[in-house]
């Protein structure tokens, strides 16, 4: 495994990341159930969780490491080392699929130089293969980020590309 | 049925049909204010078992039963989680309920917390859907802001807090002890039952696990009453049966003219989506099968198309129920093959691992299928796809959960429906039957090695 490691020996969490964490606790019975929002903080703020960070969360929420570990390895979704600025899932599911969505996922992996699950060489996009993203009506469909990317097709991927790109500019 | 007036969908054409002035507009948060000024939370579960609304989610149980199995003077607290993990392939009704008008949504939610005397909600929204969580979240932020959540709501005595929860890109979160695994910040591996969650479930307190599209057709049953809700649908054929009534948000898409959402009464025939709504098979082709209710649910024959899409008729024709009604349309050029490939290796990405006939038949499902696409297919493979599909489930009660039985129903009803296709398949891209006599297990070994 790939991971991002502190030479500092400064922590990982920052002030405005504990403080987010720290917001969801009044709202369950129980420190553990702040466990994904946790993750998902960090996963915002630094587009991974590096494991550096995980005894870190585990102490704010009174667990230990292994508890953190065993939920976020269940969820494919926390890398350990930081995502492109970028995160465009291509659903290759079924209604997708059969109007060219795993099509339009190779063309795309093709363009950026990538296969599923990778990041391209200048850090800006990686890109997924989702299980269906619940856009059938707009298949093929992708998400990246916040915004849908609706009835692609293979001849389009070079715009496509483009616009993830300015995505990642944040435009 | 021409002239059907959309229910659930009455708003989300108007503009800012999320905020909660549009809301207001339409007559909404009246339910909850008739709820408070008059109704026992014991009137509430009466009436909607009255309805006989069933769970919008998938496994259609009777609503108000599943709220009157709650423990009676139970001293709390009482928990509802709402799910949100909208992610059966082929499914996203619950995803334009949630981005159109959550206010409908969380006055549902409002009334069934009021009924099972839940103090607090989460909603377990999946991470693929970022506007429906934005959206909902801003609809329960004006919500505190107008007095609708909280403290001693319009000055009652009933407090209720709704508190979003994203979940992290796992099919198995839609199961309902998964959902509340997963809640609890834990690996969302479904729990033995029972006990139910309406004994011990989210934090070991009791709860209520509804679907989004469940809790919209509560404000309009108190408004308009149980028997105008069985006025609409296929009413019941015998005592055991609760019938299939209300209005229903039909998915399509696949291979159509215009995939979309559309609500009707429960009980439009497959074959009509597709025709009336869904604008007709693509291209002028004709359609070779469908999907009748996600992915998991099996598939129809083109002779099938007139069945029924209630609770009671997918099953007739051996899938395996209505499932979440989301119709996925394949045309004459698609290869049941690669139909097949495609749900073997979903159900095998999710699989959660916690059952082994689960985790082990899904993915060998999906090795024998990857092998077969690619030309080294043997017919004693179909033989053991049955009997994969055969081992694992909850039906078969090999495993926890349902997830198998939508694993094994795909393979089943493509094998038994399209047994020709396959042999044909089989027989021409592997003519000299390479491999013939070779185990099962080192067939899987080469596969890998071909991927």
């Amino acid at each position: 495994m790939t991971v991002t490691t502190t030479t500092t020996g400064k922590p990982v969490l920052t002030p405005e990341m504990r403080a987010e964490i720290e917001a969801f606790i009044p709202r369950y019975p129980t420190k553990q159930a702040v466990t994904l929002p946790a993750l998902h903080v960090v996963n915002e703020h630094l587009r991974c969780v590096p494991l550096e960070a995980i005894p870190e969360i585990a102490a704010m929420l009174e667990l230990s490491p292994a508890q953190i570990y065993d939920t976020l390895s269940f969820y494919g979704f926390f890398k350990a080392s930081p995502c492109g600025k970028v995160r465009a899932w291509v659903c290759r599911s079924i209604s997708c699929a059969l109007r060219g969505g795993e099509d339009v996922l190779s063309a795309l992996g093709d363009k950026l130089g990538v296969h599923p699950g990778e990041t391209t060489s200048d850090g800006r996009i990686t890109l997924e293969f989702g299980e269906c993203l619940g856009l059938c009506d707009f298949a093929p469909a992708m998400l990246a980020g916040t915004k849908v990317y609706k009835n692609m097709t293979v001849e389009q991927v070079d715009e496509v590309a483009a616009l993830l790109e300015a995505q990642a500019d944040g435009k | 049925m021409a002239d059907y007036e959309p229910i659930l969908l009455a708003n989300i054409h108007k503009p800012d049909s999320h905020t909660l002035a549009v809301y207001q507009a339409s007559g909404g948060y009246a339910a909850i204010k008739k709820v408070l000024a008059g109704m026992s939370p014991v009137d509430v579960v009466e009436l909607v078992k009255a309805s006989n609304l069933r769970g919008r989610g998938g496994a259609g149980f009777p609503c108000g039963m599943k709220w009157s199995f709650l423990p009676k003077d139970h001293p709390g607290p009482i928990y509802m989680c709402v799910n949100a993990d909208e992610s059966e392939p082929a499914t996203f009704n619950n995803r334009i309920l949630m981005e159109l008008d959550p206010h409908q949504v969380i006055e549902g939610i409002m009334i069934g917390c009021y009924a099972t005397r839940a103090t607090t909600a989460y909603i377990y929204v999946r991470c693929e859907y970022p506007t429906s969580y934005q959206r909902l979240q801003q609809a329960i932020d004006e919500c505190y802001a107008a007095g609708l959540l909280g403290s001693n709501i319009q000055g009652s005595p009933f407090s209720l807090n709704i508190y979003m929860h994203r979940g992290a890109a796992a099919y198995i979160c839609g199961e309902e002890t998964g959902l509340i695994e997963s809640l609890e910040g834990k690996r969302a591996w479904p729990r033995i039952k029972p006990p139910f969650p309406a004994i011990e479930g989210a934090f070991r307190k009791p709860t209520v696990v509804n679907n989004i599209e469940t809790m919209a057709n509560v404000p309009h049953i108190i408004n308009r009453g149980a028997d105008w809700f069985k006025s609409m649908g296929i009413p019941s054929t015998n005592p055991k049966d609760p019938g299939s009534y209300g209005p229903k948000l039909y998915c399509i898409s696949g291979h159509v003219n215009k995939p979309g959402c559309y609500e009707m009464p429960l009980g439009i025939t497959c074959r009509e989506l597709i025709e009336r709504y869904g604008g007709g098979v693509w291209k002028g082709r004709k359609g070779k099968a469908a999907i009748p209710g996600g992915l998991s649910m099996g598939l129809f024959t083109e002779k099938e198309f007139d069945t029924p899409l209630d609770f009671a008729g997918p099953g007739k024709v051996g899938c395996l129920g209505l499932g979440t009604a989301a119709v996925t349309v394949m045309d004459e050029t698609v290869s049941m093959i690669d139909y097949l490939h495609n749900a073997c290796r979903f159900f095998a990405h999710e699989s959660c691992g916690q059952c082994t006939p689960c985790r082990e038949g899904t993915s060998w499902s999906e090795r024998i299928l990857t092998r077969m696409k690619h030309g080294k297919g043997r017919l004693k493979d179909l033989e053991i796809l049955l009997n994969i599909s055969g081992a694992i489930g909850i039906i078969p009660g090999t495993t926890i959960c349902g997830l198998a039985d939508g694993a094994a129903w795909p393979i089943k009803n493509a094998i038994n429906k399209f047994r020709d296709e396959f042999e044909e398949y089989i027989k021409r891209t592997n003519p000299t039957g390479y491999m013939q006599e070779e185990p099962a297990e080192a067939l899987g070994l080469v596969e890998l090695a071909v991927h």
